[in-house]
């Protein structure tokens, strides 16, 4: 599914995770088939609309003006499959029809850097990638697999993306990509009849939050769900208190190890996180529930079963798959909060994306660029839900439903205060592997509120040995 | 089997590489030797023509990739810098690999053993057994699926969660057929009211108790869908001159409306909790909650303190936690030895069928028991056979990965760890220092090296024979 890939792109041990999922969801084969149906009708509807609306665009704005491509060949590779691939394939399709190219899509499974490696050193690169980790884009520039973007994207870039957007896309004075799909890490999805009952209103601040969570565990419903048997979705967790807690410039330093996890602000975080972790009634299932729950699971537990429990962490993707496994309908029974804002900070907008880069210089691929840079892009990709873009010209009203326009707008009015997704920075030995690093160690802190102190030492020889400084 | 035939084969390369050195461990026949020697001194080009494909598969197969192995194992990371023998050192001070050497050591004590023994167990028995056959296909299946799939099936199989994991359903199911449960685990008063926590998971009232005057315990904390049936309107309890009297109800309404510490109207009953009152840390008398939360504690226990035993509140059995640090590699191993004990049954049953029963007829004729013959006759007879498992085994055993990666979760992942797996992370799982993981190679080739000359020289001898 694609929610399955959107959590687990960057990690390492997905595939187990992917083919426990399949196993264990028995409805898997019916929601995807339901998936299937649901684009199919989107499909058909939106394709004539998406034309007229393309027409009109490219009218008033002018700017979008793509080459004749007949005859060509262009080969994108990204890691969605599922819903994912077949909202992007519209996307393609559109470019297709309107360029004459001839694209097609192929998926490039969770070893992402792994597979356009042996594509690149075979010399048959795909024309365009999306990364989903950051790093990896500088990895690659480095290495020179990576093409600069075109005047005409730059231009679209420069008209429809945020300063910020637009840097995270460069690196050492070029633009190399384009943030074209990128996801909303600090929402909290809760049960609203698990709030009714409790008679909980959605906290601001993260004192609040632990009321909340108090007063749902009185009305006998376990509060949080927390999914730590998969260390990421504990690192966001962090990531969204310290970001708030300690400001965006501490993050950007922590981001690039350039303070060290021993430091007080860690200190300061870890121990909020802790008035959370130490209390065994606020975590469903208390400590070892927390432990044994995977992101699935997390998320299953709360909006499944006879007792349900009231709130879980994690990014827009969950909406995707709240719908595909389980019958709480996205808006009504599974709505959102933002992340609340811990001690005098603003509420954290921590974020994730697939960075678009050209691998080969062809007129193809950065017309491609360009036309993912666009408006007009973003538009289609918008209609078939599960996606929301950082492109601030795209009107609000493309979104399919409120909570996807919601989570987009609460992302483009955070401006450049976002901050990217802190361990998809990291080394992946530090931010993204299984049983290794910053994973581990936040796995032990969960099992181990109270040793904050030991958390960070694991923490800060982990990293070091990682960043190698 | 392939881990088997390797070495063979490889053993077959080596003596192919040096045709014509004198091979006095052969004992040929004078003649034949005489002759296959002068083929190779008149036409020594024949010999390497028709040994060349093999040579050159072999070569490139398995020679290169070890020899390259090695030389990797002597450089750093990036492959460019010489560091000599550090990456062995880094290895033996590591302390995630040190875990990975003793935990393979477990493995290859553990699990070749015990996969062997049951599969001499099980093709003894289904020797006797009429529907055998069907016995063993059963048995032999595991061994059909993947080291994938038997790890994602191991990994619902110790799911915590008793609705998901099958093992934990069969203890928690064992567990509360003999010992009930709390009536209502994980209750609790509100933080702020009268009753404290105490030790040992009860709760405690700070103010003493009083005649005359309700002395109420409230409750919160418990889904309104798991009250007892027939859980009434809680009622404030009456005061009698000559009791301690009050009424522990759940303080909750549901949409969060009712007042904390009084009796709403909705407010359920809590039946059947046990009031203790404490005097001097003695408990001086103890009542039960009846119907409509109410309950009655005789007159001395005014000015005591009451308590709410942790008997009320204790949680539900939750099972063993098969994933947890402690009981990791053994759930993991008895996954193994599921895939296969098959295997075991299978080629035991083989040998067990060239087992002369004349031997076993006449050892019943002189009276020996089923016991005997199988310790005395059965078995050493079988014992090669047992050999030839156990080593396969072996060799098998020392480079298990799959299952290991499979079924540990992230977190106790190093506790699990074993070579094989700390090769893959060493040299692709993030850390991407290739110089290790080729260390940790070498090391492995060194472990399962005196089991494969063994395994080589057994060979030699039964060639012999």
């Amino acid at each position: 599914m694609a929610q399955m890939r959107t959590y687990t792109r960057t990690r390492t041990s997905r595939t187990t995770r992917i083919a426990l999922a399949a196993v264990t969801a028995s409805a898997l084969a019916l929601t995807a088939a339901a998936c299937s149906s649901d684009s199919k009708k989107n499909d058909s509807k939106g394709s004539s609309p998406s034309a007229s609306a393309s027409a009109s665009a490219s009218g008033s704005a002018g700017g979008l003006q793509l080459p004749d491509l007949h005859g060509q060949k262009l080969e994108v590779a990204a890691v969605w499959t599922g819903p994912e691939q077949q909202n992007f394939q519209r996307v393609l399709d559109e470019f297709d029809k309107r360029t004459g190219a001839k694209s097609t899509y192929v998926p490039t499974g969770d070893s992402q850097s792994t597979f356009l490696g042996t594509k690149i050193a075979g010399g048959a690169p795909p024309d365009v990638a999306f990364l989903a980790q950051n790093g990896v884009l500088h990895q690659f520039a480095d290495k020179g697999w990576l093409k600069p973007l075109g005047a005409p994207a730059q231009a679209q870039l420069t008209a429809n993306f945020s300063p910020g957007w637009q840097q995270l896309g460069a690196w050492k004075g070029k633009q190399y990509g384009v943030y074209a799909k990128v996801s909303n890490k600090s929402l909290i999805w809760y049960n609203a009849k698990a709030f009714e009952n409790a008679g909980a209103t959605e906290p601001k601040t993260w004192a609040d939050f632990l009321k909340t969570a108090e007063t749902v565990y009185e009305s006998g419903t376990a509060p949080v769900s927390v999914g730590g048997a998969d260390g990421w979705t504990l690192t966001d967790w962090f990531e969204n208190i310290y970001l708030s807690q300690a400001g965006p410039a501490k993050y950007d330093a922590l981001a690039q190890h350039k303070i060290k996890w021993t430091d007080p602000s860690v200190t300061q975080a870890l121990t909020t996180l802790g008035q959370l972790f130490t209390k065994q009634n606020l975590l469903a299932g208390g400590t070892k529930g927390a432990l044994a729950a995977d992101f699935p699971k997390s998320v299953t537990q709360v909006f499944t079963g006879s007792n349900p429990a009231a709130m879980v962490y994690e990014a827009d993707f969950v909406s995707a798959f709240v719908s595909a496994n389980t019958k709480a309908k996205v808006g009504t029974d599974a709505k959102v909060f933002p992340f609340p804002a811990v001690g005098s900070g603003k509420p954290p907008v921590v974020s994730g994306g697939d960075v678009a880069v050209a691998l080969k210089d062809s007129p193809g691929a950065q017309a491609l660029l360009t036309f993912i840079a666009s408006t007009d892009a973003a538009r289609i990709w918008a209609q078939g839900g599960g996606y929301v873009s950082p492109n601030k010209s795209l009107d609000f009203s493309a979104y399919p439903d409120d909570v996807q326009r919601s989570i987009a707008q609460a992302l483009i009015a955070s401006g450049d205060d976002f901050r990217f997704d802190m361990s998809d920075q990291a080394p992946a030995a530090f931010g993204g592997t299984k049983g290794e690093g910053e994973w581990k160690d936040l796995q032990d802190f969960l099992a181990k509120p109270q040793d904050v102190k030991g958390a960070q030492a694991a923490l800060e020889s982990d990293a070091a040995k990682a960043y190698g400084n | 089997m392939t881990d088997a035939s390797l070495p063979g084969a490889a053993g077959g390369g080596a003596a192919g590489a040096a045709p014509d050195l004198p091979r006095p461990g052969l004992p040929r026949p004078r003649g034949t030797a005489a002759r296959a020697r002068s083929v190779v001194r008149t036409r020594p080009w024949l010999a390497v023509l028709f040994l060349l494909p093999a040579l050159v598969l072999l070569g490139a197969l398995v020679a290169y990739p070890i020899g390259y192995t090695v030389w990797r194992s002597l450089y750093d990371a990036n492959g460019s810098g010489f560091v000599g023998l550090k990456n062995f050192g880094t290895v033996f001070s590591d302390h995630g690999i040190l875990t990975a050497v003793r935990n393979n050591a477990i493995w290859v004590a553990v699990a070749p053993t015990v996969a062997t023994a049951l599969g001499l167990v099980f093709a003894v028995l289904t020797e006797r057994v009429r529907w055998g056959t069907a016995f063993k296909l059963v048995v032999f299946m595991p061994m059909a699926i993947s080291m994938l799939a038997a790890g994602i099936i191991f990994r619902l199989v110790y799911d915590q969660d008793p609705s998901r994991g099958v093992a934990n359903a069969v203890v928690v199911a064992v567990h509360d057929t003999f010992s009930s449960s709390a009536a209502y685990p994980g209750a609790r008063p509100r933080p702020d009211s009268d009753l404290k926590p105490t030790a040992g998971g009860s709760y405690t009232s700070s103010s003493a108790a009083a005649m005359g005057r309700p002395n109420d315990l409230p409750l919160v904390g418990i889904p309104q869908n798991k009250l007892p049936g027939g859980a009434g309107q809680a009622r404030p309890a009456p005061p009698r001159p000559d009791k301690v009297t009050g009424t522990v109800w759940l303080d909750f309404r549901p949409g969060g409306t009712g007042k904390p510490g009084v009796i709403d109207p909705g407010e359920k009953a809590l039946s059947g909790v046990k009031v203790q009152a404490i005097k001097g840390g003695k408990v001086i008398a103890s009542a039960t909650s009846g119907k409509d939360g109410t309950y009655a504690l005789p007159a001395k226990a005014a000015g005591a303190q009451l308590r709410l035993p942790s008997s009320n509140f204790a949680g539900k059995y939750n099972g063993i936690d098969w994933l947890g640090p402690s009981l990791i590699t053994p759930s993991i191993i008895a996954g193994y030895v599921w895939m296969w004990a098959g295997f075991a049954m299978v080629l035991i049953a083989a040998g067990l069928a060239g087992v002369p029963r004349e031997l076993l007829e006449q050892a019943r004729v002189d009276g020996a028991g089923e016991w005997q013959v199988f310790r005395r006759i059965t078995v050493p007879l079988l014992a090669p056979v047992l050999v030839v498992v156990m080593v396969t085994l072996m060799i098998n055993v020392l480079k298990v990965f799959d299952l290991v990666y499979i079924i540990a979760p992230g977190q106790t992942q190093n506790d699990a760890n074993v070579l094989a797996l700390q090769l893959y992370l060493s040299s692709f799982g993030g850390g991407n220092d290739q110089g290790v993981g080729s260390a940790i190679g070498v090391i492995l080739l060194l472990l399962v090296l005196p089991v494969m000359i063994f395994n080589i020289r057994r060979l030699r001898r039964e060639g012999r024979r």
